[in-house]
């Protein structure tokens, strides 16, 4: 098994922190792992992405070009990595702040309205974390519970108080990904 | 018959390598001297620089680093971060540390680097032979000033000890020269302070010694003695710039 | 010790804190920053000194004054930083003093970028300061390997008085990998009789030196550090190979591009290829020996590197014409993809190339 994500957005989106957190859930599930940022001046409130590759095996080279996963989190960077999933490949689109579709017909498409679902929930910030549920929902790659376990290690101990509100933007993400499924059934 | 003068410990029995006439020899006794004196020379790391000076390490009588042209400050930063409980010290030329290595000497300084330079100006590049210093005078000449130092081409001479005095972490400045006994004694009592300015740990000290060059100023070395005091004191005033305060 | 996920720049500090290193002089500069940043956080805790100094000249020879009075000490740097490096490196190589210096190594010539690159090949194997002398330069090619070079390295720049370098490239530095700390093979280590601390009246002078004004004496220096350097040449190669008795074309690659070239062969396997794979991992001395075990009926050699061809030199030594060797690259912070190299090595398949 080797999963290839590209996780894409504006910095400030937390889309590093997304690919830390699903890396540390897959080596804490016995993984080989790898998190490979881009970096820059891009970095400074520009368009941010980060590579993780969750293994069985050694990881080959941390640059994915060709994905198994897309998980997008703004215009921009759908316009850019929109091919770079593999034929039968997965993209997880943010519909909240992406208003067009995808182009492509050879790969899956999940439409998840992250900022909403944050919105509704009461912490714009969260909108990372529902994003992260739809893609565990849809995945099954690494559990919630590893996730959940390398969060202070991403967040620091200082963050363990808002776990609870993470883990509930996990669990809504989850249920917009069900939703969708019961829908296209 | 007793002993009234005898060479310093502080030196060892290698033979200097320096011109007739050029004053390193005496500045080095002085050095070797105040080593001796306050009790550190067994405890003393010293660097020597690139210049007429760098064989120094084969002169003084303790551990030595022979550093890069310029960056003996840097060097003796490691030393002293590594043994703070040593003294370490730089002995450095115009060149040296007012020209390639003036970026370290700086910093040193800012940082109050517990280290003390001894820093010899004699108004130009000696060991390769005559070349302009950033000390050299207006309209003094030099193998790459043949017609004297312009100012409008070279600027005017750089006067380190004015400056550094102004940084904070720079707790002893002073410079003096060796021309006259009585000037040497002022030179050795200026040493001794500044040595004992980092023995207290008060921070970076440094003393300016105006020197002479006999062989590449094309003088004898009783008229580059002269030559020094018409000419350089007017422009590098000797005195103390700066001293730690008595209430601190 | 349980594995934990570190980004590589913050694994070098780990790893160098681990190794006991005390002492750590640098300046920033992208992409390496994080490491002098974890050094300032991480040091002090552990009884040591972080100094940000005010060029990388002053740090490297404050480098230079912190080796000479016996500390473990280190510095670091990327591409533009390490050529300002190369006069200290020099003095500490001609000085013999045990020292680590780690390139996160950037694209260039001049300010370049700050992408990932391997274009200091040649300024860390050939030298890049003055004078004959040579670094021990060790390539890792994922984060658990870089902590487990750099705890070594120290060892080994201890047991030769020798400075040793850390070859990185920007993606190294950035990413983050699961790291455990190991205990490296033990190595007597000599003591460090000759380092300045003060003579306490009981031992001549130890003087730190690279000058020799005499020839005669300055030759018997270089004839010495020839001999430590065919010391390091027989005692420290540093190798992984993949196939290479069977393969019908071996790919030579190190640092971050291996991985690049492993994922290439992998595909190329599932496709029927017998494809294998030599990864210098000292690049410095440099594995020649490993190139004589590749099997006569190999059609040739593809070397692939983040750079316009410079360790291709140390390939075609080591084969020495026993087959064509090629080549794929490329520039400027670009990174080869597994295609690109796919490509490649079924044109030398074909006959095409």
């Amino acid at each position: 098994m080797e999963e290839r994500i590209i996780i894409a957005g504006f910095g400030g989106q937390g889309v590093m922190a997304m690919g830390q957190l699903l890396t540390y859930a897959g080596m804490i599930e016995g993984k080989q792992v790898s998190w490979l940022p881009s970096y820059g001046p891009e970095m400074r409130g520009g368009t941010a992405n980060c590579n993780v590759v969750i293994s069985s095996d050694d990881v080959g080279s941390p640059v994915v070009l060709d994905a198994n996963t897309a998980i997008i989190m703004n215009k921009p960077s759908l316009d850019k990595f929109e091919n770079s999933v593999v034929k039968g490949g997965k993209l997880f689109i943010n519909s909240s702040l992406i208003d067009r579709k995808s182009e492509r017909d050879d790969i899956e498409i999940y439409y998840v309205p992250c900022n909403e679902i944050a919105g509704e929930l009461g912490n714009a910030r969260v909108a990372n974390m529902v994003m992260l549920g739809a893609y565990l929902e849809a995945t099954k790659v690494v559990s919630v519970d590893s996730v959940l376990a390398g969060f202070t290690k991403v967040f620091g101990e200082g963050k363990a108080h808002l776990l609870p509100i993470n883990k509930e933007a996990i669990e809504k993400g989850a249920e917009a990904i069900r939703k969708q499924a019961g829908v296209t059934a | 018959m007793s002993v009234v003068f005898q060479k310093t410990r502080g030196l060892t029995d290698v033979p200097t390598h320096y011109c007739p006439g050029c004053t390193h020899g005496i500045v080095h006794r002085l050095v070797g001297e105040v080593l001796e004196e306050l009790g550190v020379l067994d405890n003393a790391i010293g660097v020597a620089p690139v210049g007429c000076s760098v064989l120094a390490y084969k002169y003084f009588n303790c551990d030595m680093h022979e550093a890069a042209h310029g960056r003996a400050p840097a060097v003796a930063t490691g030393i002293k971060r590594v043994h703070p409980d040593n003294f370490v010290f730089t002995y450095q030329g115009d060149g040296d540390l007012a020209s390639i290595g003036t970026a370290e000497i700086v910093h040193a300084a800012l940082r109050g680097e517990k280290i003390s330079t001894i820093f010899i100006n004699n108004a130009i590049y000696g060991m390769t032979g005559g070349q302009m210093a950033p000390t050299t005078l207006v309209g003094q000449k030099a193998t790459t000033a043949p017609y004297g130092r312009d100012p409008n081409h070279a600027g005017k001479p750089i006067r380190m000890s004015e400056m550094l005095s102004t940084i904070d972490g720079a707790k002893f400045v002073e410079r003096v020269t060796v021309t006259t006994p009585a000037h040497v004694r002022k030179a050795k009592k200026a040493i001794k302070e500044c040595f004992q300015v980092q023995l207290d740990g008060k921070g970076f000290g440094i003393v300016e010694v105006l020197s002479t060059c006999p062989t590449n100023w094309g003088y004898t070395p009783e008229e580059a003695l002269r030559w020094l005091e018409e000419n350089m004191i007017p422009y590098y005033p000797l005195g103390n710039f700066k001293r730690p305060e008595e209430v601190e | 010790m349980a594995k934990v996920l570190m980004k590589g720049n913050e694994a070098i500090g780990a790893a160098a804190i681990e190794a006991g290193c005390k002492y750590f002089f640098g300046y920033p500069i992208t992409p390496q920053s994080e490491l002098p940043e974890f050094m300032a956080r991480e040091l002090p805790k552990a009884g040591g000194v972080f100094l940000q100094a005010e060029s990388e000249i002053a740090a490297i020879n404050m480098v230079y004054g912190a080796a000479g009075s016996g500390a473990r000490v280190m510095t670091s740097s990327s591409s533009p930083g390490i050529s300002l490096k190369q006069e200290g490196i020099s003095y500490i190589a001609g000085a013999e003093l045990p020292c680590l210096i780690v390139n996160i190594m950037r694209g260039g010539p001049g300010l370049g970028s700050i992408q990932p690159s391997q274009t200091d090949y040649f300024q860390a194997t050939r030298g890049g300061g003055n004078g004959d002398y040579r670094l021990v330069v060790l390539a890792p090619s994922n984060v658990q390997e870089l902590v487990d070079l750099i705890i070594e390295g120290f060892d080994i720049a201890d047991q030769y008085r020798n400075p040793v370098m850390i070859l990185g490239d920007g993606m190294i530095g950035q990413m983050m990998e699961p790291v455990e700390f190991k205990k490296p093979k033990t190595r007597e280590l000599p003591p460090k009789d000759w380092a300045t601390n003060g003579t306490k009246g009981e031992r001549k002078p130890n003087i730190i030196n690279s000058l020799y004004l005499s020839p005669e004496e300055l030759e018997a220096h270089n004839i010495r550090l020839q001999a430590k350097y065919q010391k390091i040449r027989e005692n420290e190669v540093k190798v992984e190979s993949y196939n290479i008795e069977d393969a019908d074309v071996v790919i030579a690659a190190y640092g971050t591009t291996s991985r690049i070239a492993k994922t290439a062969i992998a595909q190329l396997e599932k496709e029927g290829y017998k494809v294998g794979l030599i990864r210098p991992i000292s690049l410095w001395p440099y594995p020649y020996d490993e190139f004589n075990k590749i099997s006569d009926k190999c059609k040739g050699i593809l070397t692939v590197e983040m750079n316009s061809g410079q360790m291709v030199d140390d390939v075609k030594i080591a084969v020495n014409g026993r087959f064509p060797v090629y080549f794929h690259g490329r520039l400027g912070g670009m990174v080869p993809t597994p295609n690109e190299i796919i490509e490649k090595v079924k044109k030398i398949y074909g006959g095409e190339i």
